[in-house]
């Protein structure tokens, strides 16, 4: 009996480790919307000092870079293997990017005494040390999500030049495809819960 | 669950869906310089869902997938859901 | 009637030294045996410590352990059998090795993600076992690690909360392999209809594991990320909630009790009907509460915290839904007494396992009643009766059901008999034992003991007596049972393809299985307990 490859199969397990994934943010996203109820007024205070402007721009590169690896995969299927590896590469770039706007906007906030244990959050009322807290944990637990979605599609894109990935099996490519849409899947819902709030 | 590949969809469709993301994020930055009180929290929530599900339903292709896919999304979804519910009979009658 | 010498898929393939050749296999039957050796070893460990709670606990004030030693004692019971016996013991060891035999699959969906499960169990319980002796000292939080303590303890928490974590996303990982599977390898002929209720049980499972594990996954971050650097989400000096910590622990840990539970109730499913020599009755009735409970486990986490300082609408909220769940838990009573109505019942090893399940686990979900209603509840909270209760579920319940998985299929495993008369025996010592240990605590506790005590009022001291000695009788039992199970396994008599005349598919191949299980796909002709059938496919 030879083993056949069963596509659906593989990303039936890839949706359901993302299901798992959509509940691991479920548990900070329950203790926002508590606090978010019990501090309604530190919370818009908190995401008033938040920088909308990156924010949005990161925003963007991730909605962005879902847009180049959904076309990557097509590309892949429609056998046109070196648009497919210059569209990850270009995915892989917005990784980077995101990442490194990321690091300026957690050093702004370094610098200004605002982070756990900071001397700044200390003096600030209870809300907004919640607020901040969650910030750093949900937003670090995501950047940490986008760095292995990143390396996956790295991965991905040197099977791609191998051939091991292709029009045929296309399987590594989708999954990390899909991994990558729910990064920015769980950005969309953190950038107005935070960047937003008024 | 019976069909194993989709085809590729194609570069037009994709790039409409993402054009139609990048006003939705135009949307949600806007509306949230307007003060509408406790609208503005579902507004936000309201969008980032509609977004979500065009990325779920084009860039994921689970239009294109086995109905059975949807239904373990809206079972995830819906046990998400009563996990924060079920938690606001605490916090809210506290 | 097989052969001895055929050794299936024990057989050592000569390629490369015989241990690299089990801990890196991708053959389900290896792992299963794999996670099934761990498990039991665990369990071991687990007892002895154990053991110990109890010699503490034959008199008042310090006897073998001080107060410090005692809480470590209990952290660990807690720890190692939760998390490393019972949550894998059934779906990951049985359910490993039977999942792809019953739905006449060659492996599991995920081969490798399979055994990067197990070496993840491993990386986990090394580290929960290294929280011992490093840092400051074994933690003593309990297996709970509420808050604010788990966050201010200088004992060794956040490694033991790293071993959670890991041993977490192993489970996790095991839920979504086993889902893909159901969905996508059943043989031929294996509708939905047809798959044998040990299966709906790991389906059921399965989800938990996927849906409900992450969230204790991102609480123990939390509680980590706390100890490190202080973010003051549970603290309430900082605007934190510590009764949301609860929530979220529970909102897991409370699913936890049924991922234990149901695929121990799934092998009770198999064992009623085969042993009856009758079609099992509600089959369908069986499958759905499978999923029922899965389901209705998900809403009643709040019943463990009655006492937390919650609102009393969630209590009320949470005590009525506790409720429901005892109507799918019943429905599976009911369909197993109907289907030993008028059956041709055999005592068989196995069966009186299954039978000491039925009574045990009813015993422990009436007392569950007793707890689930608040006002009742508040009474008994933080008491030995939760501690007799969960016992009669956990070790009544799944690890009754886990030995008579045992004697059910060990000699499918491994091809061999066991001695049928010491396994009676062994079985009569440890049903004794175990009433004699944990119905006292049930007593002690409504008489107002607490639990996690090392110390307590010499009014007590009769009742722990009794406990304690009941402790060393079932300690006897388990010795017996596992050193007849290990003889039988290496000196037993053949046992044949099908030494139970069960229907469903394991039975139909050789014992041990082949390396690949079936030849080729089996094409299924009938229902799982249609015994008239018993070795077709």
């Amino acid at each position: 009996m030879t083993t056949q490859r069963d596509a659906f199969g593989a990303r039936l397990g890839m949706w359901l480790f993302l299901f798992s994934e959509l509940l691991l943010f479920g548990g900070l996203f329950l203790l926002y919307a508590v606090y978010l109820a019990r501090y309604p007024s530190d919370f818009a205070a908190g995401g008033q000092q938040l920088d909308t402007l990156l924010g949005t721009g990161n925003t963007l590169l991730l909605i962005t870079s879902s847009l180049t690896v959904a076309l990557a995969l097509s590309a892949l299927q429609q056998g046109r293997r070196q648009l497919c590896q210059m569209l990850l590469c270009v995915t892989i770039l917005a990784s980077l990017l995101f990442l490194t706007i990321k690091g300026i906007e957690w050093q702004a906030k370094f610098g200004h005494g605002l982070f756990p244990g900071g001397a700044e959050l200390e003096t600030l009322p209870a809300g907004q040390q919640i607020f901040f807290s969650l910030y750093f944990v949900t937003t670090g637990l995501h950047g940490l999500h986008v760095l292995i979605g990143a390396a996956l599609l790295l991965w991905t894109l040197g099977l791609t030049r191998k051939g091991q990935v292709s029009a045929e099996n296309p399987i590594m490519l989708e999954n990390s495809a899909l991994y990558w849409h729910l990064v920015d899947l769980i950005w969309i819902f953190i950038f107005p819960l935070y960047y937003l709030l008024l | 669950m019976n069909q194993t590949t989709h085809g590729a969809l194609s570069f037009r469709c994709l790039t409409t869906v993402w054009i139609l993301l990048l006003v939705l994020t135009g949307i949600t930055v806007g509306v949230s310089h307007l003060d509408l009180g406790a609208i503005n929290i579902w507004a936000a929530l309201g969008i980032a869902t509609l977004k979500a599900s065009l990325v779920v339903f084009y860039f994921m292709h689970l239009k294109h997938e086995p109905r059975l896919l949807v239904i373990c999304l809206f079972i995830t979804l819906l046990t998400l859901a009563t996990f924060i519910g079920l938690t606001f009979f605490d916090v809210l009658y506290r | 009637m097989a052969k001895l010498n055929d050794r299936g898929f024990l057989q050592a393939s000569n390629r490369q030294p015989l241990l690299f050749d089990w801990i890196f296999s991708v053959d389900h039957k290896r792992i299963g045996l794999l996670y099934l050796y761990s498990v039991s070893a665990f369990f071991l460990v687990g007892m002895m410590l154990g053991l110990l709670i109890r010699l503490e606990l034959i008199a008042p004030g310090p006897t073998i352990a001080t107060a410090q030693t005692y809480n470590a004692l209990f952290t660990l019971h807690g720890v190692v059998m939760i998390f490393l016996f019972i949550i894998p013991g059934i779906p990951a060891a049985f359910g490993n090795i039977m999942l792809p035999l019953q739905i006449g699959a060659q492996d599991v969906a995920f081969p490798r993600l399979n055994l990067l499960s197990w070496w993840l169990y491993i990386l986990g319980a090394f580290m929960a076992l290294t929280s011992l002796f490093s840092g400051g000292g074994p933690p003593d939080t309990g297996w709970t690690f509420y808050v604010p303590f788990a966050s201010e303890t200088p004992t060794n928490v956040s490694l033991a909360l790293l071993a959670v974590f890991i041993i977490g996303f192993s489970s996790i990982l095991t839920g979504v392999n086993f889902v893909t599977t159901i969905h996508r390898l059943r043989a031929p002929g294996m509708h939905w209809g047809r798959l044998p209720l040990f299966i709906w049980s790991l389906y059921a499972t399965a989800w938990v594991q996927i849906l409900a594990t992450p969230v204790l996954g991102i609480t123990v971050i939390l509680v980590m990320v706390e100890r490190l650097i202080g973010l003051g989400l549970f603290d309430p000096a900082r605007g934190g909630d510590p009764i949301l910590y609860q929530h979220l622990f529970w909102i897991y840990s409370h699913p936890a009790v049924y991922i234990m539970v149901l695929p121990a109730m799934g092998v009770i499913s198999e064992i009623i009907p085969v042993f009856s020599r009758k079609p099992t009755f509600g089959y369908k009735a069986i499958a759905a509460s499978s999923v029922a409970i899965a389901a209705a486990g998900s809403l009643v986490w709040g019943h463990h915290m009655f006492v937390s300082g919650m609102s009393d609408t969630a209590i009320m909220v949470f005590s009525l839904l506790t409720f429901l769940v005892a109507i799918p838990s019943a429905v599976k009573v009911f369909n197993w007494v109907a289907t030993l109505y008028r059956g041709s019942i055999s005592l068989e090893p196995p069966m009186l396992f299954a039978l000491a399940f039925v009574f045990l686990f009813s015993i422990g979900g009436l007392t569950g009643l007793v707890l689930g209603s608040a006002s009742a509840d508040v009474h008994v909270h933080d008491t030995h009766f939760v501690v007799g209760h969960f016992h009669y579920i956990m070790f009544g319940g799944t690890g009754f059901a886990f030995f008579a998985a045992l004697h059910y299929w060990l000699p499918k495993i491994f091809g061999r008999m066991y001695n049928m008369k010491i396994a009676t025996i062994a079985w009569a010592i440890i049903f004794v034992g175990f009433n004699l240990l944990y119905f006292p605590m049930m007593l002690v506790g409504l008489h107002g003991m607490p639990r996690r005590y090392y110390d307590y009022l010499p009014q007590f001291q009769n009742l722990n007596v009794i406990a304690t000695v009941g402790s060393w009788v079932l300690a006897i039992g388990l010795l017996l049972m596992f050193v007849n199970l290990y003889r039988g396994i290496r000196r037993g008599t053949a046992a044949g393809n099908n030494p139970w005349q069960a229907a469903t598919l394991e039975w139909v191949v050789t014992s041990p299985p082949p390396e690949e299980n079936f030849s080729q796909p089996p094409q299924v002709s009938h229902d799982p307990y249609d015994l008239q059938q018993a070795g077709k496919p």
